[in-house]
């Protein structure tokens, strides 16, 4: 058997799989029931400074963008950070913490950017034997407009002064929460990392509209009438996540940084490949939200069959394994020339990869009588849409041409080695190549 | 005494009033909007997709699934409309299954086809729903067609020239119009009065002057219709019936399968109809199919299909043979009628057995009787009152291209002209495209 435990900053939790600091993880009624459901770790829901709690809005809260037969693909959010006094929140959470020690549980925080607001609360949730922190500089509504969440989180300068700020302030470990709108990622986890940051987690949410009411032209969620972006999150938000974590992971500057992975982690194969992409674990919240805190058993269960399967004793053996083969498009390798096949065994003949390439490609996949669709390889370019559009898997598949061969399109000889843009010789800025 | 469920003979009320409605109910439920949307959802949008090429009107399936999925099944409609007027009729009655859901690529990949009918009446249910009408006429150009019948090609025709700006005077022999929407088709296919409406619906366009109780041979010449206007459009269908050629086929209940499909489709009361304890329909095709169903939906206690060659022969779908089978109908294959035996009424059939020979279908000199009450003879339809001058071929009037026939100025189309499968469907398409033959002509 795998073993899943996991070792997050010298936090211990039994799997991978965190609750993300949202709406399941506001309170001890939602956070025991996911502990008990099997969640490895919680990230409570984001507290505010001690006073009058703030307020939510009293309408619809949530927008989604649903696929075939309402599938949940993306939710968007106007919530705020938690609306229940702190001092409840507090009592809460060590009395939480108290009851499942072998459990992760982290806070996060989100106040003003004064010292003094966060040497206020730094204390406070260091005496509930919560095991770390994260600071929200993410969440891209609402408290963004009072100069908190992604309003930090966009200026680099500010998430260092903070994050150092904590660091002097607390012992145990911080977490800087990255908002993922902003032009390059990577700026504000070195600025994470030059504060002390002990560790970054991303994506926040998304800023973005679901929907328009065609009959009222409000934004979804509408509000009487009014709708304001909010944050963007679930299945439709992973590839942006993915690529995100990619270049924090495989920035010199941030190299070594650890990850935590956030953004539609549906199911055990997104946290896999989180973890491949250098993540040392996975937060989750739309997955829970959409179908309730069982939701974890199946990535459970799946990562370590996964994981039996392919012979990786421990989680910590996959995180990263997939950075090294991250790289700039300029080193990708110009000589590997693949064409497209098509089974004609498995083709129902729908004709999707004609009309895709005929219309929007190459030409490069011809019609013939009988709806028999062929490939004309001295036109394919081998982009790959054919096999994009295949409703049948494993029915088109792209197959590389061995060195030595000639490519009917462009009638050059394969060549065995490896080469790159930066050498070739349509390249202006091609270094001297022999 | 026997139950009334069991009672000898020819008899009314074999089942409850509550019993039968549940049995005629829709064959196949309408869809919710979601189930549509999901059903529409799997249509793979083919290029040049196969299952318009299957379509005998050519209707842009996929592009109306997929104003269905973008929650337009009124636009969606409209596609239809533009090529099938009676897609409403169509979307129940098509053997979809030997047509486009046959052809649809996910029948290939995992015989599961899109839900192609049941997704084109939810579009025309939807259009239809709104009591308006999509389509208006041109300016007149103030010519006058005549069609004679008002079954599926005719009404087809008529509503495309009536579109066109002609005007148009349909005859028909029934007190109704609608053919055999009206009168044929199984009563579960086409429920709740749909073809009367549909054809209400469809005289919307204006222009369509329908006159029943007139036929051909009984008081309409085709020559007076010439005179009078400026093309005829033939679409009499075939009200000729096979007789049955066997000993005692003559006998009190041996009646015509249509006949009984049709007093079945025009009662006011299902309950008070009567129908056989043990009946046997002697065919294989579609109306013997319908015969065989509603006999065993109104409580007879043995129906049995009796169709003389074997199964891959049968006219009937797998389908329909399926269907059948679900309902109770016993199907038998190689067996013909020899003999209908009674003491005036018919009591027993005598089937022989049948054999392919040579490719010659001969009878094994083996014979089975079954008890009978009732006989239903649905082994093929003929053409009647043909107008004199109007060749014919192969027993129905010859065409040339979109429905010209021998005769100048005279267009035929639907079950009586020679082509093309008995299909509502296909009778739609050629009455169509007769219609657009004879603006043509009439233009030039």
């Amino acid at each position: 058997m795998a073993d899943l435990t996991t070792d997050f900053l010298g936090i211990r939790s039994p799997n991978p799989f965190w609750l993300a600091s949202a709406p399941p993880t506001d309170k001890e009624y939602n956070v025991r029931r996911a502990f008990e459901a099997g969640w490895g770790g919680v990230v409570w829901k984001t507290l505010g400074e001690a006073g009058p709690p703030l307020v939510n809005v009293n309408g619809p809260r949530y927008g989604v963008v649903h696929g075939a037969d309402r599938r949940v693909l993306g939710l968007n959010n106007i919530e705020l950070i938690t609306d229940r006094p702190l001092e409840v929140n507090l009592e809460e959470i060590a009395r939480v913490k108290a009851d499942y020690p072998d459990r992760a549980l982290v806070v996060s925080i989100m106040v003003p950017c004064e010292e003094a607001a966060w040497k206020a609360i730094l204390p406070r949730v260091a005496e509930t034997g919560a095991d770390g922190i994260e600071l929200n500089f993410g969440c891209p509504h609402g408290m963004s407009e009072r100069g908190m969440g992604s309003a930090v989180g966009q200026v680099p300068e500010y998430i260092e002064m903070v994050t150092r700020w904590c660091k002097q302030n607390y012992d145990r470990p911080v977490i800087v929460k990255l908002t993922p709108n902003i032009t390059d990622i990577r700026q504000p986890a070195r600025a994470a990392k030059n504060g002390g940051a002990d560790a970054v987690s991303l994506i926040n949410t998304v800023s973005s509209i679901t929907s328009v009411n065609l009959d009222t032209f409000s934004p979804e969620p509408s509000i009487d009438g009014k709708g304001s972006h909010g944050g963007y999150c679930g299945p439709a938000v992973k590839p942006i996540a993915l690529n995100m974590v990619a270049e924090i992971a495989r920035d010199p500057e941030t190299y070594g940084l650890p990850i935590s992975g956030i953004g539609g982690v549906t199911t055990w194969r997104d946290a896999a490949e989180f973890l491949a992409l250098g993540a040392g674990n996975v937060q989750v919240c739309t997955a829970a939200m959409t179908y309730g805190f069982k939701v974890v058993q199946e990535m459970i269960a799946g990562l370590s069959q996964w994981m039996d399967d392919k012979g990786h004793a421990s989680v910590a053996d996959i995180v990263g394994r997939a950075v090294p083969n991250v790289t700039d498009w300029q080193y990708l390798n110009l000589n590997y020339i693949t064409k497209a096949r098509i089974d004609q065994d498995a083709c129902i003949k729908c004709g999707r990869c004609f009309a895709a390439c005929e219309d929007t490609s190459h030409q490069a996949i011809l019609m013939k009588p009988s709806r028999v669709f062929e490939v004309d390889d001295s036109e394919c370019v081998a982009c790959n849409l054919c096999v994009d559009v295949c409703p049948v898997e494993d029915c088109i598949t792209m197959e590389q041409l061995a060195p030595g061969q000639r490519d009917p399109r462009t009638g050059q000889v394969v060549p065995a080695e490896y080469g790159n843009w930066t050498t070739h010789p349509n390249n202006p800025m091609a270094k001297a190549a022999k | 005494m026997a139950t009334p469920s069991r009672a000898p003979g020819i008899a009314p009320g074999r089942l409850s009033s509550e019993e039968i409605a549940a049995n005629f109910k829709d064959l196949h439920a309408p869809y919710a909007a979601h189930e549509a949307s999901v059903a529409a959802d799997r249509c793979y949008f083919c290029h040049d997709a196969p299952c318009v090429t299957a379509c005998p009107t050519s209707i842009d399936i996929p592009l109306f699934i997929r104003q269905i999925q973008t929650g337009q099944p009124e636009a969606a409609a409209r596609t239809i409309f533009d090529q099938n007027i009676l897609g409403g009729m169509c979307a129940r009655v098509c053997p979809t299954e030997t047509l486009c859901e046959e052809a649809c690529v996910r029948e290939a990949a995992e015989g599961k086809p899109v839900e192609i009918g049941r997704l084109q009446r939810h579009a025309t249910d939807a259009l239809m729903a709104r009591g308006v009408h999509p389509f208006t006429r041109a300016e007149p150009p103030g010519r006058s067609i005549a069609v004679v019948g008002a079954g599926p090609a005719g009404l087809a025709c008529a509503h495309r020239l009536a579109m066109l700006g002609h005007d148009v005077v349909v005859f028909e022999a029934r007190p109704k119009p609608g053919g055999l929407n009206e009168f044929g088709i199984a009563a579960y296919k086409s429920t709740d009065g749909f073809a009367a409406a549909e054809v209400d619906w469809l005289l919307q366009i204006g222009g369509i002057t329908i006159e029943t109780g007139r036929a051909l041979g009984a008081g309409l010449t085709l020559d007076g219709l010439k005179a009078e206007h400026d093309a005829v459009f033939l679409s009499i269908g075939l009200a000729g019936v096979n007789a049955l050629r066997a000993e005692g086929g003559d006998r009190t209940g041996v009646v015509p399968a249509v006949d009984f499909i049709a007093g079945l489709r025009q009662a006011e009361d299902l309950s008070a109809l009567p129908v056989g304890r043990d009946v046997v329909v002697i065919g294989g095709g579609m109306t013997a199919v319908d015969a065989a169903v509603q006999s065993r939906l109104l409580g007879a206690e043995t129906v049995t299909m009796a169709y003389r060659r074997d199964r891959p022969a049968m006219g009937a779908s797998v389908y329909e043979q399926d269907l059948a089978a679900s309902k109770g109908v016993r199907l038998m294959f190689n067996v013909t009628p020899v003999a209908v035996h009674g003491n005036g009424s018919v009591a027993e059939v005598e089937l022989a057995y049948t054999e392919t020979v040579d490719g010659k279908l001969v009878e094994t000199g083996e014979t089975i009787r079954l008890p009978a009450d009732q006989v239903f003879v649905a082994i093929g339809q003929s053409l009647s009152a043909v107008p004199e001058g109007v060749a014919l071929e192969g027993g129905k009037i010859a065409v040339e291209g979109p429905g010209r026939t021998s005769m100048p100025g005279v267009w035929a189309g639907g079950d009586c002209a020679a082509g093309g499968e008995d299909l509502t469907v296909t009778a739609v398409a050629e009455g169509r495209d007769a219609a657009m033959d004879i603006h043509a002509a009439l233009s030039a």
